[in-house]
């Protein structure tokens, strides 16, 4: 059974519909690259995934859950279903470490010891144990998108959303949080990332997804697909971001 | 102990109540025109005038927004007349509902000029209008339709601070309230009523000057 | 008739100084208590609650403060307890205060940014846990300069008790001005001691807030 099986969603805000009927089944360890032009339905896509945004019809399971149900264990889905956003979203008033021991302390309710161990751990992984008690101000754009990955996966997520992490970098800091990325993909993290990076989504990942008008348009192996595209869509698509 | 409201007695009094409302009424839309007029001076003189009447508008402003109104409306009243300036109490109840907007307004409408990018005032500068004419034309239209909210609140808020010249005698609807309190002893009752006179009128001036503000700014940013 | 020297006034307004503050401070304190318990209601989501703190704000922020006072004044005594004047101000300026900074927290609630919000439920925090862990500590930090600046406004408020006649700095004032028939001077003192008390608040308050703009 797929991790995550998502068949037939449908989602309007309002009169405007965003997702036209999108299905897709990512398997444990799979790399799924998600891109597209803005408004094509990406990121609407994922937030559905983990609840935060909700969609009319169709269904969503993830790790066995049900997604979208009135009786969705919304918290049970997200300890297993991790997310990284664009706008990083660190808490302000907290360390870096903070920032990674938060969730495990409330919601999984490991003791304080368990806890530091954990932000070392995660800090580690992604290449800032110098850094686990300075604050996001004090630190850079890439910096802080490592934290947010280190937060999203002191969870233990078995699925690691990720929302166009590298859209707000510096082009000099995007390679440091790519680099973390792909480490993770090796390990055989499953990933979903909505992204623009055309060379990280050939190099890393195990199946492209080609979303246009809130629809899947194509979907391939990323090399398939950048090599040979079958729609006109795609090719200008590309054409336009090379 | 059940207290019965006896709104009743309060009746004949009607009209003693609505000469108070129509003297708020019109002291707040006077004071609001006078008001807001003066705040636009001392907010253009304060970013675009010499430093020394900056200075003296700062000196203003703070003055009058770190003190009570009241105490204001005794010093223009009672103060002033020691020096030979001897006011009504409808010119005082004016005079100072204006100069206490006025401050207010300033630094409104001073937040909002600052809000308009420089790049504006240089627009206008390089195709030859004077500072004046940049001024009036391109800075003052964006910084209201910006700040025009918090303006409109700060309208209101002294329309409900007017209820306070009733302590200079000066007619307005607090006034008739004690008038007809003094006659009816029902205390209670007529501050109730003239409580909720206040947030309807409140209310209506809140709905008036929205609408005026979508009147006023009807074309799009 | 006596004769008030300068500092006779000077010190007599000064005596009437220390009710203001007393009144301020303990209608700020009790003030603040209300208000957010009224927080909570306005953001219980649970409608009744919603509804009454609406109505409560809407009455207490559209209606004169010297109305709220008058009503206090007159209607307890209705009940036929003997309210003294100060205990009549600091009841209505208590509700007065926990109107308006009601509405301040609560829009200091909602300036912090959605994005905290989402991150947050996407770590699976419940509710009280994002309120607690996330979303309160940051709107505190962003209520420190518009509390401190509405004290500001309680400090003035409380020249209007004099009108029910608690004998603060305003009525000591107008006592003054009776005895002495010198109004330029007593309300120009009077003034400036309300100027001494606010100013720096006002001052420390737009210190407090431009602090926090450049943090971020």
């Amino acid at each position: 059974m797929s991790l995550i099986s998502i068949r037939d969603i449908r989602k309007s805000y309002g009169p405007l519909e965003v997702l036209k009927g999108v299905s897709l089944e990512v398997e444990k360890g799979d790399v799924f690259a998600i891109i597209g032009r803005s408004g094509s339905g990406k990121s609407t896509l994922l937030r559905c995934i983990n609840g935060l945004e909700t969609f009319q019809s169709g269904v969503i399971v993830a790790d066995g859950i049900e997604v979208g149900g009135a009786r969705t264990d919304l918290r049970e889905l997200r300890r297993q279903v991790g997310m990284v956003f664009q706008q990083f979203n660190l808490f302000p008033h907290l360390t870096a470490a903070e920032n990674v021991t938060l969730a495990p302390a409330v919601v999984n309710k490991i003791g304080k010891r368990a806890a530091r161990d954990l932000a070392a751990e995660m800090l580690a992984k992604v290449g800032l144990s110098d850094k686990m008690d300075s604050y996001p101000s004090q630190l850079s754009g890439g910096q802080q998108q490592r934290v947010a990955i280190a937060r999203a996966l002191a969870m233990r997520p078995k699925v690691l959303l990720c929302d166009e992490i590298t859209s707000a970098l510096d082009p000099e800091l995007v390679n440091e949080v790519l680099r973390v990325v792909e480490q993770l993909a090796r390990e055989g993290m499953t990933l979903m990332l909505v992204t623009h990076e055309m060379r990280f989504a050939r190099d890393v990942g195990t199946s492209l997804v080609f979303m246009h008008h809130g629809k899947v348009h194509e979907q391939g192996t990323p090399k398939g697909l950048f090599a040979a595209p079958k729609t006109p869509e795609l090719q200008q698509f590309i054409g336009s971001i090379s | 102990m059940i207290y019965h409201l006896q709104l009743g007695d309060l009746l004949p009094y009607w009209r003693v109540l609505l000469d108070g409302l129509i003297f708020t009424v019109v002291l707040t839309v006077v004071s609001t025109i006078a008001g807001v007029a003066v705040g636009t001076a001392g907010a253009s003189a304060r970013t675009f005038g010499p430093v020394w009447v900056g200075r003296c508008v700062v000196v203003y402003v703070e003055l009058i927004r770190n003190t009570p109104f009241i105490v204001q409306l005794f010093f223009i009243f009672f103060g002033l007349p020691a020096l030979g300036l001897k006011l009504s109490e409808t010119v005082a109840a004016f005079l100072a509902m204006t100069i206490n907007l006025g401050a207010y307004s300033t630094e409104i409408i001073r937040a909002g000029i600052e809000a308009v990018p420089k790049g504006h005032v240089e627009a206008g500068m390089s195709l030859a209008m004077s500072k004046w004419e940049v001024l009036r034309h391109v800075v003052l239209k964006q910084a209201f339709r910006k700040i025009y909210p918090a303006l409109s609140s700060q309208i209101i808020i002294v329309m409900l601070g007017s209820a306070v010249v009733s302590q200079i005698s000066a007619e307005d609807l607090t006034y008739a309230a004690n008038f007809i309190q003094s006659r009816t002893f029902r205390a209670f009752e007529v501050y109730l009523v003239a409580a909720v006179i206040y947030l309807l009128l409140a209310i209506a001036m809140r709905a008036l000057l929205r609408g005026l503000g979508r009147v006023l700014f009807r074309s799009a940013a | 008739m006596l004769q008030f020297s300068f500092w006779d006034i000077l010190s007599n307004l000064l005596i009437a100084t220390q009710w203001t503050l007393i009144l301020s401070a303990i209608a700020f304190a009790s003030g603040g208590i209300v208000g957010l318990v009224l927080l909570f209601m306005r953001t219980s989501r649970v409608a009744p609650l919603e509804w009454f703190t609406k109505s409560y704000i809407e009455f207490f922020q559209g209606t004169p403060l010297l109305m709220q006072l008058f009503l206090f004044f007159f209607g307890v005594a209705l009940f036929g307890i003997e309210v003294s004047p100060l205990t009549a101000a600091w009841l209505a300026l208590t509700l007065w205060t926990s109107a308006f900074l009601t509405e301040i927290w609560r829009g200091c609630v909602e300036a912090v940014p959605r994005g905290q919000w989402e991150a947050s439920s996407s770590l699976a925090l419940s509710y009280i846990e994002q309120m607690r862990h996330v979303i309160l500590p940051q709107a505190t930090r962003i209520a420190v300069a518009p509390t401190v600046g509405f004290s500001v406004q309680v400090i003035k408020g409380t020249a209007l008790a004099s009108i029910i006649g608690f004998v603060e700095l305003t009525k000591a004032g107008t006592e003054l001005n009776n005895a002495t028939f010198r109004p330029f001077l007593v309300y120009s003192l009077v003034a400036l001691i309300y100027f001494c008390l606010c100013f720096p608040l006002s001052w420390c308050a737009k210190k407090l807030e431009s602090r926090l703009n450049v943090a971020h």
